[in-house]
């Protein structure tokens, strides 16, 4: 169920997109480097010339580069609008972040903690805050972070666009158990999703 | 030249030997030696600290410590590696030696005031040794995030107040150069014919006057959270944990140019005395280090994309973070330039210098990843950012500093080191460093968190390889730290003017005499002119 400018797909093309750039620089910063030091070396080369700068090669090396940040800036820039813009008819799940867990509420009341489970093809909009210290919500495969809060609300949303099961972590520094705050979102077909909202809580 | 007594054998004040003629000197030579042994220590104990934390994430589970000793470990490393090395390393030391020289007078404007640093910082590490004691190591990260720091029973308010402490130093160190520069110059010396790395310690200098006041106001806030209560960033009381995060960032972003100005201002010194050629466009340079200390005054918020801030914040941060890149952009074309048609002398200070251009690149262009709002969302917080300011910090500032040591080393001791064991060091340090940091880009891009204990299965191949970088790190600093010892015993002479350099720490003895200059110096019209090297220089490096 593929989705247009689905906010994944805008953040890597951001990341493409800069990444390229850099291999790019890199590669002709390092190249002409490596070349000058052995074309001009002393024994080669043992005097040299007396240039002190050139106003119009420093003009090129100062506007160009700045063009192209600016345009990695808009990429990006773009990618953060896709992420922070919630499409209509999104489903709203509430999240409470603690010392170390994570407690999601459905739209139900239905609450699961460390385990998220959605209904494919439905964009999902989860509202944060914590009960302790700050968390932070990644979703990696998503590119989805927020931090989590205490005294306010935060927010970020995904679209769950195939059936499957994905980890979700905290980062933001949190305790000794800030490494295993971590979970599993499950994307599960809309007939499973409404088997699992009207299942009694086992646990 | 005519043999004059150095300042190891002519102590000031006079009246005194012994130790106690270093621990009560003015001499602005003798101080920035004893912050040199102080700051190696630091490192040495900070790169152990680190070692033992990748060897715990080599493996997934508890392999050496469990997770609050990990976490006391990373802040610990953090801590110092920042607050006693990064920082003070290259404008402590080298500053507080070149300085006065490259400027072409006899010791900084405020003497005293600068022993009174020295000491301050002393303390500050005494202090962060002291948690280790009192009530446990803090284990907040150096970041000392609210509500948690507030909330922790380890000892943060010993580490914080460590940290003023350490900030304090800074600062009057930063205003003592900019005094210095200001009212002792050479009376034939313009702004425009001071060294690069004066320069670059101006700018350093003023960041570190108007910057540190507002993280030092910030840490003693937590101890007053801590002992008071007051509540201005606990949410339970009405407080704003985010407030914390801005005072926090508004120094420690400006703060990372504090540490990698210095730097640059080393690399600007030595790729002309190499390339016996003149910097490549000067005032680009000095221009772009005041852009960098203003500009990067303006950009903190950049680390706070996700913490619930608005998104006009974020645009207007993400934007000028982008307008930063500019000006180190314009210094690392120049200096590759630099080289051009030079007559390229290649010396272990050259050879860090290169390290330092490549890895110093990937780190700022990396950087430019998490400039931009939609990546930075994904790897912020990840072992991407992890490696990207080991590679600026490290790579930058770091590898500038060895560049610094091998470079000013035969000035400051007149002894000159292994040429061979200096190479095979920094071979081994480069080749370590990118072993270790490039696997944390992967699996930062993959999505493992920085700070963690224990991962999952994905990263573990990343860790584990990484494990083998830090080995091959540590065997290559030890290697460069124990050759620079053993030439203190067993090096060549070094001559006054070992490279060929032109700025005036090259126009006096090795070491320097007491009052720095026999004769009046001579300051040229353009501080990187090698007319006169090239006319009377026979020797590449000259030793006797």
């Amino acid at each position: 169920m593929p989705m247009e400018n689905n906010p994944v797909e805008l953040v890597d093309r951001a990341f493409y997109f800069i990444l390229g750039f850099s291999f790019l620089f890199l590669f002709a910063i390092t190249a002409v480097m490596i070349w000058f030091v052995i074309r001009y070396r002393r024994s080669r080369n043992p005097v040299p010339s007396d240039v002190r700068g050139n106003v119009w090669l420093e003009i090129a090396w100062t506007v160009i580069p700045t063009l192209i940040a600016l345009a990695m800036f808009v990429s990006g820039w773009q990618a953060y609008t896709g992420l922070r813009t919630v499409p209509d008819g999104a489903m709203e799940i509430k999240v409470y972040a603690q010392m170390f867990s994570w407690i999601f509420v459905y739209p139900n009341d239905k609450e699961t903690e460390n385990e998220l489970v959605v209904p494919v093809g439905t964009p999902i909009k989860i509202t944060l805050t914590s009960e302790d210290v700050l968390h932070s919500f990644y979703l990696p495969s998503f590119r989805v972070k927020i931090d989590a809060v205490k005294g306010m609300t935060t927010y970020a949303w995904f679209y769950p666009d195939k059936v499957g099961d994905f980890v979700f972590h905290c980062t933001e520094f949190c305790g000794t158990g800030h490494s295993s705050m971590d979970g599993a979102l499950h994307i599960v077909s809309v007939d499973a999703y409404e088997t699992f909202l009207e299942e009694e809580v086992d646990e | 030249m005519e043999k004059v007594p150095s300042f190891f054998d002519t102590p000031s004040p006079p009246r005194y030997s012994g130790v106690l003629s270093w621990l009560i000197t003015t001499d602005h030579k003798r101080i920035g030696l004893m912050y040199l042994w102080v700051i190696l220590f630091w490192f040495v104990v900070a790169m152990f600290l680190g070692g033992v934390m990748r060897l715990e994430l080599m493996f997934r589970g508890e392999t050496l410590m469990g997770p609050s000793s990990y976490n006391a470990l990373f802040t610990l490393h953090g801590v110092i590696m920042i607050f006693l090395f990064i920082i003070p390393g290259i404008p402590a030391i080298f500053g507080n030696f070149f300085l006065p020289i490259q400027i072409g007078t006899d010791d900084v404007f405020f003497p005293r005031l600068n022993l009174f640093s020295w000491y301050l910082y002393v303390a500050g590490g005494g202090l962060a040794l002291a948690t280790l004691f009192i009530g446990g190591p803090p284990d907040t990260g150096w970041t000392f995030y609210v509500p948690f720091s507030v909330g922790t029973h380890s000892n943060v308010s010993t580490a914080v107040f460590a940290a003023f402490v350490l900030g304090m130093a800074s600062m009057m160190t930063g205003i003592n150069f900019v005094t210095t520069i200001h009212r002792m110059r050479h009376e034939k010396m313009g702004w425009f014919q001071m060294p690069l790395f004066t320069w670059s310690l101006y700018a350093t200098s003023w960041v570190q006057i108007l910057a540190t006041p507002v993280v030092s106001i910030t840490l003693l806030l937590i101890i007053a959270e801590r002992f008071l209560g007051v509540g201005l960033f606990d949410p339970a009381k009405g407080g704003d944990p985010i407030l914390y995060q801005h005072l926090f960032w508004m120094y420690s972003h400006p703060a990372v140019y504090i540490m990698i100005l210095p730097g640059m201002g080393v690399i600007s010194e030595i790729l002309p005395v190499f390339a016996r050629k003149p910097i490549f466009g000067y005032k680009a340079i000095v221009f772009s280090s005041l852009a960098i200390a203003i500009a990067g005054s303006l950009v903190w918020a950049h680390h706070m994309y996700t913490s619930g801030m608005s998104d006009t914040a974020v645009f207007v941060f993400s934007l000028l973070t982008f307008i930063v890149a500019i000006p180190s952009a314009i210094k690392v074309f120049s200096w590759v330039a630099t080289l051009y048609k030079g007559s390229v002398l290649m010396t272990p200070p050259l050879f860090f210098a290169l390290c330092f251009i490549y890895l110093f690149s990937v780190g700022g262009l990396t950087g430019l990843v998490l400039g931009a709002a939609g990546t930075d969302i994904h790897v912020h917080d990840t072992h991407f950012v992890v490696a990207h300011f080991h590679f600026t910090m490290f790579g930058g500032t770091g590898f500038a500093f060895f560049a610094a040591l091998h470079h000013w080393w035969p000035k400051m001791f007149g002894r000159m080191y292994h040429f061979k064991r200096a190479y095979w060091a920094a071979v081994f340090i480069t080749f370590g460093f990118l072993l270790h940091y490039v696997p944390m880009f992967v699996i930062g891009l993959q999505g493992m968190p920085r700070r963690y204990y224990d991962y999952v299965a994905e990263f573990e191949t990343g860790n584990f390889v990484a494990g083998f970088g830090a080995a091959f790190m540590l065997v290559g600093l030890v290697l460069m730290l124990g050759n620079l010892m053993v030439s203190l015993r067993q090096g060549a002479v070094a001559a006054s003017d070992p490279w060929g350099g032109t700025t005036l720490e090259w126009t006096i003895p090795s070491p320097p005499p007491l009052h720095n200059f026999i004769k009046e110096p001579e300051v040229l019209d353009y501080p990187y002119d090698f007319t006169q090297v090239l006319k009377t220089r026979r020797d590449d490096v000259e030793v006797s």
